[in-house]
């Protein structure tokens, strides 16, 4: 017979894009000669990579770092407003070679908020243009209905501001999402240990990414490994059902229709 | 010796002293072609760097401040404070947490390439200054074409244009022609030239560059007006609106700095941190940075002065500066020594210049008309050389951070 949290059969999909790996790496913040042990160690078949990184040969071209068989995310780090988020990914593709791109638009540089209206509005010209487009969102629900609309291939809304390391802040909401909206939910930033992915994954998220967590751990491909186990673990929870949570004490059997029996 | 009188004798000479004595226009009235945005920052940043006593912070003011997750300008005056030197290595270890939440292992490389050094101000501690009779050149666009290929080959991808403050002889477009020329080979660009008003500003980024930079030197426009004898720059405010114009005009990113031990180290340090506050809460997309360039302590000389900045005082101030601002860019010039930098950039410093030649037309090969340097460095280090000690020490060296768009 078989069991419902067989990996192999477990896939999801992003676009035309097939995956088995619900964990996908960051690759900012820690050395590029480091990324081929990380990515071997979470299972990753998906990197992300700021397009901003990328450079044309030369010195520390993170291209150059990332093993072949995975797919490259390239983001759009960097964009202010739409239009920018728009240049940014077609360059992206033609850099890349691929459809993919999560688009990240900030316009404020202490905290790294996405800007969830430009974010829309990216959504609709990069869907359009065939891109397979990842919004990177604050996790609001009309936002993301919208984003829906636009064409967008999935939503990754934040846990914890980018780089707290605080996990789920945002749990409500991020459940409202995975909830409401037909489309793959991917918690990204403010996950900061294995713990909190592994509950992303238990909520019904379809994938966690992260990059901080990782970068400043003392071990990085050890923790890769240890955020690919917990985002299994959260998953087979998620599949095989979540036994439900007492607030507290045991429970009666049935103490308000027990009448139906007397 | 107080504040006031407080000067490094270091930069006075008989010259000097004879023309401080002189009649000079005032330097806080704007000049006909400067334009005036009638911002509000700069008084508040004066007012208050008129308020912060630094002698009035305890230890525990200074140990409050490292504990908190986000940090006021409050605590920034205790982190500045005479009261947080025996904390040192606390607070490098609170800032280096910072930096490394913030960026990672990474540090962005560059290096500054002078294109001119005609200079029509008279800044007494400068080397390009209009008395000094020193070599000037200027780069043609021939010459330009290859000072930026000879850079390029070494890998670097960011440069920093930087030219004497001459409007006349480094004409607006003729710095836009530098930018359009550099465009072919580096993917940032930032200016480090004489302020300019936000149209200009606004051509420039359309030139292709993202960054600019204005030192103040000194927020105390007493002292500024001492130093600053003549020229352009000796307009205070005209200088200190710069990078707001800058952003007005559509720059990604700003840096500041005020150069540490030109007058009481500690206030200036504060305003330099508050005026860039106050501008990235105005304009929230605007990248911050700050440089720390200081003038060294006179070597054996028998006035110790407290306001000196010494190794531990520059440490105190980069520290600051990120534990305020976590999220800024760091600039560690190479006016300091290679043992300084490597360990800057471990701690606090996100950024560091490499294979730096503060002459004209260094870098390319036959440049005939060679200009004087502005000031001498003392990390002489090729990019190669940078690259692989950055790595020896775990941290990754990006040789780009922005795409232009």
């Amino acid at each position: 017979m078989e069991t419902r949290v067989d990996s192999k059969k477990d896939t999801w999909k992003l676009g035309d894009h097939t995956f088995t790996s619900r964990f996908i790496l960051g690759s900012g913040k820690y050395s590029l000669d480091l990324i081929r042990a990380a990515v071997e160690h979470a299972g990753a078949q998906i990197v992300t990579m700021a397009l901003r990184r990328a450079n044309e040969g030369g010195l520390a071209n993170i291209l150059d770092y990332i093993p072949e068989e995975v797919a490259v995310l390239p983001n759009t780090s960097g964009a202010r407003n739409a239009q920018e988020a728009v240049r940014i990914a077609r360059l992206a593709r033609e850099v890349c070679g691929s459809d993919l791109i999560k688009i990240e638009i900030m316009r404020d540089t202490k905290y790294l908020l996405p800007d969830n209206y430009e974010t829309v509005k990216a959504t609709e010209i990069l869907a359009k243009e065939g891109f397979t487009v990842m919004p990177y969102m604050y996790p609001d629900l009309n936002m993301a209905r919208d984003m829906a609309e636009a064409g967008a291939a999935c939503i990754m809304p934040l846990g914890a501001p980018i780089g707290s390391n605080k996990g789920l802040c945002t749990k409500e909401f991020i459940q409202i999402l995975i909830d409401e909206i037909d489309l793959p939910i991917i918690v990204d930033a403010g996950i900061g240990k294995p713990s909190q992915a592994c509950e992303a994954m238990e909520m019904g998220a379809a994938a966690v990414m992260a990059n901080t967590a990782i970068a400043t751990s003392g071990d990085i491909a050890a923790m890769a490994g240890a955020m690919k186990l917990a985002v299994e673990a959260g998953r087979a929870a998620y599949l095989a059902g979540m036994g439900s949570v007492r607030a507290k004490g045991g429970s009666a059997s049935s103490p308000l229709t027990g009448y139906l029996r007397d | 010796m107080s504040a006031e009188n407080h000067i490094n004798e270091s930069i006075l000479n008989d010259e000097i002293r004879e023309h401080q004595r002189e009649n000079r226009i005032d330097h806080m009235t704007y000049l006909p072609d400067m334009e005036d945005i009638g911002s509000e920052v700069m008084d508040k940043v004066i007012a208050e760097m008129d308020r912060y006593d630094y002698d009035s912070y305890t230890e525990a003011d200074v140990r409050r401040a490292l504990v908190k997750e986000s940090r006021s300008l409050e605590d920034f005056k205790a982190l500045l404070s005479p009261a947080a030197m025996p904390l040192l290595e606390e607070m490098a270890q609170a800032a280096q947490a910072e930096t490394r939440k913030h960026f990672g292992n990474s540090i962005a490389m560059f290096t500054p390439v002078y294109i001119a050094n005609y200079c029509e101000n008279y800044c007494i501690y400068c080397g390009f200054n209009c008395h000094n009779k020193i070599k000037r050149a200027q780069l043609d666009e021939a010459e330009m074409e290859r000072e930026f290929a000879a850079v390029a080959e070494t890998g670097l991808q960011e440069i920093l244009i930087l030219t004497g403050e001459s409007r006349k002889k480094s004409t607006v477009e003729y710095i836009g022609k530098a930018c359009q020329i550099a465009r072919k080979y580096f993917r940032v660009i930032g200016l480090e030239v004489y302020p300019m008003n936000s149209d200009e500003y606004a051509y420039l980024q359309t030139c292709g560059a993202d960054y600019v930079t204005v030192f103040q030197e000194t927020y105390n426009s007493d002292k500024y007006e001492t130093l600053h004898l003549a020229g352009h720059k000796r307009i205070f405010p005209y200088r200190f609106n710069a990078q707001e114009r800058a952003l007005m005009g559509g720059m990604r990113g700003v840096g500041f700095a005020a150069l540490l031990g030109l007058d009481d180290f500690r206030k200036d340090a504060f305003a330099t941190g508050m005026h860039a506050y106050l501008l990235q809460k105005k304009y929230p997309h605007g990248e911050i940075a700050f440089s720390c360039p200081r003038l060294r302590p006179i070597i054996n000389n028998d006035k110790i002065n407290p306001m000196d900045v010494h190794e531990a005082q520059l440490l105190q101030v980069v520290c600051a500066y990120r534990l305020f601002m976590p999220f800024a860019s760091i600039t560690i010039s190479s006016r300091e020594c290679a043992r300084v930098r490597d360990n800057l950039v471990q701690i606090a410093a996100t950024k560091i210049s490499a294979g730096v030649s503060t002459g004209i037309g260094e870098h390319g090969d036959d440049v005939a008309d060679r200009g004087d340097e502005q000031f001498e460095i003392s990390d002489g280090r090729s990019v190669n050389e940078v690259y692989h000690a950055l790595e020896s020490n775990h941290l990754q060296p990006v040789m780009a951070e922005y795409i232009y768009v």
